[in-house]
């Protein structure tokens, strides 16, 4: 068997761990007459082949197992090899380790590899113990025992691994139905499922439960009790829907939480818990977008990427996982109108007739745009100073659509605004794939200007309560003055324990406030995505297909007809509302919960409609192209989220009366305090001299100089490319040239050859018979060939490389004379002996 | 492993029918010496191995190109690429493109793809080529 050249695929431990234990078992089941000691010794092959052989020692160690079990099997001869045979053994062992390792990734049927893998391994097994020594018997069947039993339960537990995916058969349907771009959607849902899972561990785990059990119960301190004027209606629906009444007053939100450093048995401290789950959720999440970036841009190829289009187009486009004819189809049309509109587009590069009607147009359109995405945030601008208005009045003479005003505008905004930037982008007349990018783009900014905007006007009513605080503060002064003056006379410096918490006014809390804007938001996005959902593709859906049969026109390929699922629109919506909860997760530390329930819900409900109400798309957009294009928005929109909450921990000074942080002069000051009282003295020295500027600024330089000298190597890196992709084309066409040379010169050759035997085959005509005649003739032509071929250089038979033809051999059919070809329409493989070989049968 | 007398025969395998390259699959990983491009279950076998998640880049292209070699002969020439185009844009009349059309198709795909400029797609371009592509394995794949 020869060597695939250049083939070695990449094999990682695991991998070759698994091939090898599958066969076994296939072994196992097949042959049934493998003793245990042969199985362990292919366990010991594959466990040693993971270390690269570069030296015997290794070998030797492993050979010293193998001595006594070789013993009876194997020939042992170490005295009968010379060193140069042991030099040449040494050798055949390597290659042969080799080729076992890089068996995996060669293209071979799988019979072939069992068959080459059992061949190799009895001749490394039978030659290994020549190599070496022996040892002990027992310690070396323990230590297999134990690795067989080590790749069981890693192959098990890999097993087990890939059945606990979620939802894993649900997106397979999906995907032979709709292709990989649709079932993308759901494996991005999905891996958002798992991230909501793991912040709402944290914020759950370290920060809801302890408060829950440890911390003091309801109603026994002011912070903790619903107020005495909101009493009666604190447990209507109406009010909990808001999130008001008793779920204000609960875990779910900041203002719960009380100050106190260490609480319960355990000393957990709560505040700086608080603080630290908040930046960890953070940090975590940073982390897990980046290292999926990474991973998403190592796999796709990095370098030239359009260089490559038309043949990817033909070679890639095909979607294997396609199983249902309807899709096929779609398929089909949608590669056709791909081919053509590529070819289109490459001869229209060319002619560019009225370049400034379409550039009038593109400004016209984006000023638009601009206009619209202005518009909106005026827009919710003006509401939410509306809805402030009406919360100094009073929130109960204001009818259900003005409580709500807030939210349901910008829900409105963003199912209407991009309707209307996909009309304006016709003005342009952009390739779709740029016309994506721009509605994209587009649909990005709004969103965030919505919530920019939103949190503007949030800040407003945050200073609003802050100033309000310094009123309250005074008026707690004074009626706690009140209540001395009252109890003057017996305990003048104990606190007045017997008023009810319920009846302690109360400063305002303007966390808790954002904590509850954030929920009612996401409640609202949530509710708008489902009702659209039901109506805009159920709803139409079932119109489609009951009042088709009487309707005038066809429904169903006519105007409404079954939707199509929207993938960037989905996904964009997936990554602003994760955005949200990553802003609002600090103040209320439920928003991970209800994203995890959302989520959930969202998982199911749009697999059923994606099944049973759209049709597969006309256009079928590649996912992975875009991959690593969601995740850069996802990791602006984690960047920006996060902005506002940094900047209010940092600037803004908690409220005196309500939260984990109260007291303080900045939230931040907790690790301070931290540092202090928890850690030994020279701690918060160390940390203090690590905080200097003196030595942050220059730890800041060197990572700076360290991305640049990054950077550079890079770009050095693929100019290199570039020069070797050169240097192989024209090493290649020089190689042509040199081919075509020699060809050309053995055609020569022939052609005198030829003239050279017809004149002999003349003169001897009159002379010779007719059988005879053949057979001078051949051997004067061979003759001649011979020596023609000793003058030229014989063009070198390269192995493997594509059979060219040399300009077309005129092949003689005449009885008379043998064209003596030497080359054969085929590959040249012969020796140069052939050539002499006297050709008596008719060449076809 | 499976004898001879088990045998799947091409109309058996329904599973492929939307796929035009259900043919060449068959004929591709067949080792029955009929070459009717029936498979037994060891040829199955290497079929879903090589189409499955964890089979490497190489193996993978080494099997595309196999499959879109129709005439065997090692190479991509302009017929191999001709009926490559046909069996991607369906087998009706209005989806099939005009022959202007495929031959600046496949001048353009030669152009990109053929590095030594002889006119033909060797295995070693074949791979250059979808070694740089971010969707090929993905798309090459199948999953029971």
């Amino acid at each position: 068997m020869e060597q695939e050249k250049g083939e070695t695929g990449e094999t990682n431990e695991k991998g070759k761990k698994k091939h090898g234990s599958a066969k076994k078992e296939e072994k196992e089941e097949d042959e049934g007459k493998h003793t245990v000691k042969e199985e362990a010794q292919e366990v010991k092959k594959k466990k040693h082949k993971k270390v690269i052989v570069t030296s015997s020692e290794p070998e030797t160690s492993e050979a010293d197992d193998h001595e006594d079990d070789d013993n009876e099997e194997t020939e042992v001869r170490p005295e009968s090899l010379s060193p140069e045979e042991l030099e040449k053994l040494k050798e055949a062992m390597d290659e042969r380790k080799k080729l076992i390792q890089s068996l995996r990734g060669k293209p071979w049927p799988m019979k072939q590899k069992l068959d080459t893998l059992r061949e190799s391994q009895e001749f490394v097994e039978k030659h290994e113990g020549a190599l070496g020594k022996g040892r002990g018997r027992k310690l070396y069947a323990y230590k297999v025992m134990m690795t067989k039993k080590w790749m069981k339960f890693q192959r098990d537990f890999e097993n087990f691994k890939t059945a606990c995916i979620p939802w894993e058969m649900k997106i397979k349907e999906i995907e032979s139905h709709f292709g990989s771009s649709v079932a993308s959607y759901f494996i991005f849902l999905r891996w958002m499922y798992g991230i909501n899972m793991i912040l709402f561990g944290l914020t759950f785990g370290l920060v809801m439960v302890p408060e829950a059990l440890m911390g003091k119960s309801y109603g026994s301190i002011p912070r903790k009790t619903v107020p005495r004027a909101e009493e009666a209606s604190a447990m209507d629906f109406a009010v909990l829907w808001d999130f008001g009444g008793y779920a204000q007053y609960s875990v779910l939100f900041y203002g719960y939480y009380n100050n106190q450093r260490a609480i319960g048995w355990l000393k957990f401290r709560m505040p700086l818990s608080y603080f630290l789950v908040g930046v960890g959720t953070v940090a975590y999440s940073y982390m897990v977008v980046i290292r999926t970036m990474a991973r998403n841009a190592n796999e796709s190829g990095i370098g030239d990427d359009n260089s490559f289009n038309f043949s990817w187009k033909m070679f890639t486009s095909w979607d294997y996982l396609i199983g249902n004819p309807e899709t096929a189809d779609n398929k089909f049309a949608s590669i056709t109108t791909s081919f053509k509109e590529a070819i289109l587009e490459e001869q229209e590069s060319l002619k560019d007739d009225n370049i400034h009607l379409t550039r009038f147009l593109r400004v016209l359109a984006n000023f638009l745009v601009l206009c619209c995405l202005a518009g909106s945030g005026y827009l919710i601008y003006f509401v939410v100073r509306r809805s402030q208005k009406f919360t100094l009045d009073g929130l109960e003479n204001h009818t259900w659509w003005e409580r709500n005003e807030v939210n349901m505008v910008m829900s409105l905004l963003g199912m209407f605004c991009p309707m209307l930037f996909d009309v304006i982008s016709t003005l342009e007349n952009y390739h779709p794939r740029v016309a994506l990018q721009w509605q994209l783009g587009r649909i990005f900014a709004l969103f965030l200007g919505n919530l920019y905007t939103f949190i503007i006007a949030l800040m407003d009513e945050i200073n609003i309560k802050r100033e309000e605080e310094n009123i309250v503060k005074f008026n707690i002064t004074m009626w706690e003055a009140s209540l001395y003056n009252g109890t003057l006379m017996e305990n003048s410096t104990a606190p007045p324990f017997t008023i009810h918490p319920a009846d302690v006014p109360r400063g305002p809390c303007w966390e808790t406030m954002v904590g509850q804007e954030f929920v009612r938001l996401i409640i609202s996005d949530t509710m708008m995505t489902y009702i659209t959902l039901l109506i805009g593709d159920f709803l139409r859906a079932v119109l489609v297909r009951f009042l088709n049969n009487c309707w005038c026109w066809d429904l169903e390929a006519g105007f409404p007809s079954y939707s199509e699922f929207d993938v960037s629109g989905n996904v964009l919506g997936l990554i602003f509302n994760q955005g949200m909860i990553w802003m609002g997760a600090f103040y209320a530390p439920c928003l991970p919960a209800l994203n995890v329930l959302r989520l959930h819900v969202s998982m199911y409900l749009q697999c059923w409609a994606v099944m049973c109400c759209n049709v597969p798309q006309e256009r079928v957009f590649k996912a992975s192209g875009s991959n690593n294009f969601y995740m850069a928005m996802l990791l602006v929109i984690l960047f920006l989220s996060t902005l506002p909450a940094i900047y209010t921990i940092v600037t803004i000074p908690p409220s005196f009366d309500c939260g984990p942080f109260s007291g303080k002069k900045r939230m931040f000051d907790v690790i301070h305090e931290t540092l202090e009282s928890d850690f030994p003295v020279w701690f918060s020295k160390v940390f203090s001299y690590a905080s200097n500027p003196g030595l942050v600024l220059p730890f800041i330089l060197l990572m700076a100089l360290a991305i640049y000298y990054l950077q550079s190597t890079a770009k050095s890196y693929k100019e290199a490319n570039v020069e070797l992709k050169k240097k192989v084309q024209m090493q290649n066409e020089e190689n042509k040239k040199k081919n075509k040379r020699a060809a050309l010169k053995a055609q020569l050759d022939l052609e005198e050859a030829r003239k050279a035997a017809s004149q002999a085959a003349e003169q001897q005509k009159n002379n010779a018979s007719p059988h005879d005649q053949e057979a001078n003739v051949d051997n004067g032509v061979s003759q001649i060939l011979h020596h023609g071929k000793n003058g030229s250089n014989p063009p070198p038979p390269v192995r493997g490389q594509e059979c060219y033809l040399p300009a077309p051999v005129p092949r003689t059919n005449h009885r008379g004379i043998h064209g003596a070809t030497g080359y054969r329409p085929g590959c040249p493989q012969q020796s140069e002996t052939r050539m002499y070989r006297v050709p008596s049968l008719q060449r076809h | 492993m499976g004898t001879t007398a088990s045998k799947l025969g091409k109309d058996l395998l329904s599973e492929y029918q939307s796929n035009p390259f259900r043919e060449r699959i068959c004929h591709v990983f067949s080792t029955s010496e009929d070459k009717d491009g029936s498979l037994t279950f060891e040829d199955f076998l290497d079929l879903l191995s090589a189409f499955s998640d964890s089979a490497t880049l190489e193996i993978k292209s080494h099997y595309a190109f196999r499959i879109f070699d129709f005439d065997d002969d090692g190479t991509l020439d302009r017929g191999d690429l001709e009926k490559l185009v046909n069996c991607l844009t369906g087998e009706t009349d209005d989806t099939r493109l005009t022959p202007e059309e495929m031959r600046q198709l496949i001048s353009n795909i030669l152009e990109e793809s053929d590095i030594d400029k002889d006119g033909t797609v060797n295995l070693s371009e074949f791979q250059h080529v979808i070694s740089r592509s971010p969707d090929f394995v993905s798309s090459f794949k199948i999953v029971l």
